[in-house]
């Protein structure tokens, strides 16, 4: 099929002796949205924080473009085209709107920064509006568009999110899955971590189900939103 | 009367000056990298030292010794961040306070092993004359002025530095959020070294200064600066810049004024005791800030 931007084979993470990811395996297609399912404390996040770097896998291989990464520190996996737009979106809060965006674009010249703040502001036009402001005094959701545009600013061919609709209106929710479709057609694959099975699976085009670090059910979305057991277990019916 | 307020006032804020550099150093390095750099004052001293020997014993001028001296103790400061502070950034913070109190030890007896304990008299570096003013009632000396326009130029250079500058905004994110920041590509070590860097410098030109006005130079002539110092940091809010600034120069006005019109003996005793009452007010300092989290 299409190329493979991000594989991961046989990985294994500990937090001290606790065991957390036991030997998963997945790949992400260029052009693809794929999405990571799963109950709290099924190792969601920590597999996208291992890849994105933060954390140190035991064993296992991360290729990103055939490249193994593992072992390579987060502040060097961004300028490799990778960025993640963490859980609990981790703004930086006493920072301007703008400064926030600029630090999205820390890796890049400041030649090319102004086209992509643009960029971010065609994506998210609230943003625009209020460049000036404190990050910490936006709303929730505007917290969200803020972590989402300000990883777009490092260009990533690869795009990590976790849990982006956390703790967001159900129309915010709407908004901010409608960027994400968006962010597709743009040309950015997108790797997605959600509770809310429902939504990432109707916008994704493959899914892995993660159990207690383990890999449990993998297929195309569609498949997934109409697999029985999936159903009983993440969508509530 | 009121010249004599006014006098004591000036004196205060030039003292207070230098307690805002030496507190900027404190505030910065505990914004960063969470930890309480106690070696700090004792980098003043060694950078009082550098200066000293560069105009006593070379003879060269003494723009060039605080230069020499600004040198010296950024290396310094890099070096015991990468050798002492740097292999213990995950462990627990009481480690790293130990560290540092041990480091502050290990200067002061380092500069008592190469310049011995008897007090050195440092020369001024700033001699074109005082300031005589209403006919020459009251005198503004040389070094006050000096020391207050360097410590207004530092504030700005700073404020500029952390607002406009690349590295300087990477400061400010890494001290929100590490994790966050090394995910936009900054690479934290290397920021943590620098704010050593500039901290350290500032704390040459603060020991300059300092000894330019109480000229007794000994290995101990850094610890209680370093720790007023630090209590002007956390009395403007700990790792907040202005907050060091004006920390700094208010701790420097209420030690002067208690000197000067209460008691002379209990001028540190009134100064602890205003930080305790002010702490109990306002625990994050005056500009500290308690950032509430969205959810």
């Amino acid at each position: 099929m299409s190329n493979t931007l991000l594989k991961v084979d046989n990985l294994h993470v500990y937090y001290g002796s606790i065991h957390a990811i036991k030997g998963i395996s997945f790949e992400v297609n260029e052009g693809e949205i794929v999405t990571l399912i799963g109950a709290n404390g099924a190792g969601k996040s920590t597999t996208l924080n291992t890849v994105a770097g933060l954390l140190k896998p035991r064993s296992g291989s991360i290729l990103l473009h055939d490249q193994n990464i593992v072992g390579v520190p987060a502040d060097k996996i961004v300028s490799k085209g990778m960025a993640l737009c963490p859980e609990g979106r981790r703004i930086f809060l006493q920072m301007t709107v703008l400064e926030n965006l600029e630090m999205g674009g820390y890796t890049r010249p400041n030649s090319e920064l102004e086209e992509s703040i643009e960029n971010v502001y065609d994506h998210f036009p609230r943003l625009k509006e209020r460049y000036k402001q404190v990050a910490g005094t936006l709303s929730g959701g505007e917290q969200q568009m803020l972590a989402m545009g300000r990883a777009l600013m490092s260009k990533p061919k690869l795009m990590m999110m976790d849990e982006p609709s956390m703790g967001l209106a159900p129309i915010l929710v709407e908004q901010i899955f409608d960027i994400i479709r968006e962010l597709k057609h743009a040309g950015t694959t997108i790797l997605l971590v959600e509770q809310n099975a429902q939504m990432a699976l109707s916008i994704a085009d493959r899914a892995y189900v993660l159990e207690t670090g383990k890999i449990v059910n993998e297929g195309s979305a569609s498949d997934l939103l109409h697999d029985d057991s999936v159903r009983r277990a993440y969508l509530g019916n | 009367m009121h010249l004599s307020f006014l006098s004591n006032l000036i004196n205060g804020i030039s003292l207070g000056s230098v307690y805002a550099i030496i507190a900027l150093g404190y505030t910065m390095v505990y914004g960063i990298a969470k930890m309480l750099n106690f070696a700090h004052g004792d980098v003043i001293m060694i950078g009082a030292y550098i200066s000293f020997c560069v105009t006593q014993y070379l003879n060269l001028p003494a723009w060039l010794s605080v230069l020499a001296a600004m040198f010296v103790c950024t290396l310094l400061g890099m070096t015991i961040e990468r050798l002492a502070y740097k292999p213990l950034r995950s462990a627990p913070s009481l480690a790293v306070l130990i560290t540092a109190i041990g480091m502050s030890y290990f200067l002061q007896n380092l500069a008592l092993l190469i310049w011995g304990s008897n007090p050195k008299s440092f020369t001024s570096i700033i001699s074109f004359g005082p300031l005589r003013l209403f006919d020459g009632q009251l005198i503004i000396s040389d070094v006050a002025i000096v020391t207050v326009l360097a410590c207004i130029l530092i504030m700005i250079g700073l404020t500029w530095f952390t607002g406009k500058t690349r590295m300087g905004k990477a400061m400010r994110a890494v001290s929100e959020d590490k994790g966050a920041a090394q995910l936009m590509g900054v690479n934290v070590n290397r920021t943590i070294s620098v704010t050593f860097a500039i901290g350290s410098a500032l704390a040459a030109i603060a020991g300059v200064l300092l000894c330019s006005a109480y000229p007794t130079l000994m290995p101990t002539t850094g610890s209680m600066p370093g720790i007023k110092a630090f209590t002007a940091a956390v009395f403007g809010g700990i790792g907040s810049i202005p907050g060091a600034m004006l920390g700094g120069i208010l701790l420097g006005i209420i030690e002067i004024f208690g000197k000067s019109y209460i008691s002379t003996e209990l001028g540190d005793a009134i100064v602890f005791a205003i930080l305790i009452v002010i702490l109990l007010v306002k625990p994050a300092g005056l500009l500290g800030k308690k950032i509430r989290e969205k959810v």
